[in-house]
């Protein structure tokens, strides 16, 4: 039975007996292991903060580079842990974010996205982790973006014959 | 289906024809409005392809018309099994964003109560699984013991289901010595159980032989879905949000990750029972060290405006990664709050792992991935 992730030392019970009532320990910027993969990366990843953000990493990519990044990601051993939508009615874009996390490591990596509002179209991830076809349709649903190449892009959550995106900013029930 | 007599079930024919079964919304074995289209060959599943939405309630945008602390009781009714862990993420990513300090005492009993729900939930399921799978007995010791998880919560929460207990900066109130000194009790009690369980349950030849080898779950399979909890550390993947990402008080105590790598539904099984003496250990370690003090931080304002920006914050839920999204254009509502839940992810792994099942062994598969459908359908 493994009972520990490799390289993380922060498992360690601490002596609290006589610890005052004083704040949390901060949470570790960056696990010591996974961040080489960094060095052959091809995507424009920034280090980030993990205890002011609750991630490690941050790649703002174009719409066409989204499959790349996962195919890169795929192959350095990230889970897909979420997709999902921002709208961003002021600015007139439309964003997707990729959530990844590492099984093995623990680093938490983001890849982001935008287009303009008007004509929201990705490329589908699913053909790399099939797990983002549920993702990618909800949210088709909830804000209208079209994953192109998707094998099923009917609604997930909303009714099937359901017309509106209720999670754009500009969506009046 | 003509079956020619030299041919045994389990060696299938080419496929004749298949037929369409509906199984659900409303079916028991679904344990709420999940339905499955499933394509049959004979006895054979084809294809299972779950149709999510029946009690889909948009908490995304209920998230996006109100305040962080009214949107706070939603929180304990998404995964209604897992309350408290659902709360602490939410709870965590606004602390995170507002950068508040929460006490250590009420990290301490964040803990406590994580871990008794994470308990109460796994002996939910438990007693639901066997009863699917046949066995009558094992439902009424679980709910016993869970009646006194409930009981304890009950007395320092006020709700029995859905607790709303961690307020933004600390908690509701403080815990009273009946809570700590039933809290031990408890530990005490429960170990002798964990053991009976064993003993009545697991080594059962017929449990055995629906679980051994069926249901089978790769360790690629869980990361190309995302499938994490039990999913995944029963496919021999020691990820557990409270060591990937430590969070709350966990650091401060020794517990292991329960990891088997069969990746069948016995495995899953195993790795959940192996849990609960996990989550008895820290609570143990946590009533030992519990530090008094305050249960609230200090200066929590009462207008919450958050720092333009997006935020995340993971919990390890009772069923795996439960993560909150959280983007803010400092206003006093969220601009945008995505919910990750784990039941979403270890159910999409069905479709592909159902294939070529026997329904009754498909069935079993299901029960194994612990599914609560208003945490999928949000």
């Amino acid at each position: 039975m493994n009972t520990s992730l490799p390289g993380q030392t922060s498992t360690n019970p601490q002596p609290v007996n006589s610890a005052p009532n004083t704040a949390a320990p901060v949470a570790p910027v960056l696990p010591p292991v996974g961040l080489e993969f960094l060095t052959r990366s091809t995507l424009p990843f920034q280090t980030v903060d993990y205890a002011l953000k609750g991630y490690h990493l941050d790649a703002n990519v174009g719409s066409d580079k989204v499959v790349a990044a996962a195919v890169e990601l795929n192959r350095e051993g990230f889970a897909l842990d979420t997709i999902t939508g921002v709208d961003w009615l002021a600015q007139n874009q439309m964003e997707v974010v990729y959530d990844y996390f590492h099984p093995l490591t623990g680093l938490r990596v983001v890849i982001r996205s935008k287009v303009a509002r008007e004509n929201p179209e990705f490329p589908t991830i699913s053909t790399v982790y099939p797990g983002a076809a549920w993702h990618e349709r909800e949210a088709h649903d909830f804000f209208g973006i079209r994953f192109s190449g998707h094998p099923n892009l009917i609604p997930f959550l909303l009714p099937e014959d359901a017309t509106y995106h209720p999670l754009r900013k500009d969506f009046a029930p | 289906m003509i079956i020619k007599e030299d041919s045994v079930l389990t060696q299938r024919e080419a496929p004749s024809e298949t037929f369409i079964l509906n199984l659900g919304p409303q079916h028991p074995a679904t344990h709420g409005v999940l339905r499955v289209k499933m394509t049959m060959d004979g006895e054979f599943v084809t294809r299972a392809e779950p149709v999510c939405g029946y009690i889909h309630r948009m908490q995304e945008k209920m998230a996006e018309n109100r305040t962080y602390a009214q949107y706070l009781p939603n929180t304990s009714r998404i995964d209604y099994l897992s309350a408290m862990t659902y709360t602490h993420a939410f709870v965590g990513v606004v602390e995170r964003a507002a950068k508040l300090q929460v006490p250590r005492r009420a990290e301490y009993i964040r803990v406590i109560t994580s871990e008794l729900n994470r308990i109460s939930s796994h002996l939910v399921w438990w007693g639901a699984f066997l009863l699917d799978l046949g066995g009558f007995t094992p439902l009424l010791y679980a709910f016993d013991d869970r009646e006194k998880i409930l009981d304890l919560l009950e007395g320092v929460t006020g709700a029995r289901l859905t607790y709303a207990y961690y307020r933004i900066g600390g908690l509701y109130n403080d815990v009273d010595d009946a809570f700590l000194n039933g809290t031990r009790a408890f530990v005490a009690h429960m170990r002798p159980r964990l053991k009976m369980y064993r003993e009545l349950v697991t080594e059962n030849i017929i449990l055995r032989k629906r679980l051994v080898r069926i249901g089978m779950v790769t360790d690629q399979m869980c990361r190309r879905y995302g499938a994490s909890g039990p999913v995944i550390r029963g496919s021999g993947v020691p990820y557990d949000v409270r060591k990937a990402e430590p969070y709350s008080a966990y650091p401060d105590f020794d517990f292991d990750i329960p990891c088997f790598t069969e990746g069948d539904s016995m495995a899953r099984y195993l790795v959940r029972l192996e849990e609960i003496a996990q989550s008895l250990r820290i609570i143990e370690q946590a009533l030992d060290r519990l530090p008094s003090g305050p249960v609230m931080a200090e200066k929590v304002p009462r207008v919450l405006k958050l720092p333009v920006g997006d935020y995340c914050y993971a919990v390890e839920a009772a069923r795996g990664r439960f993560m909150v999204r959280l983007v803010s254009d400092n206003k006093e509502i969220p601009y945008r709050l995505k919910l990750r839940t784990p039941c979403l992810s270890n159910l999409s792994l069905f479709e592909e792992a159902s294939q070529g099942m026997l329904l009754p062994d498909a069935l079993a598969f299901m029960g194994s991935l612990d599914l609560v459908i208003p945490d999928i359908d949000r």
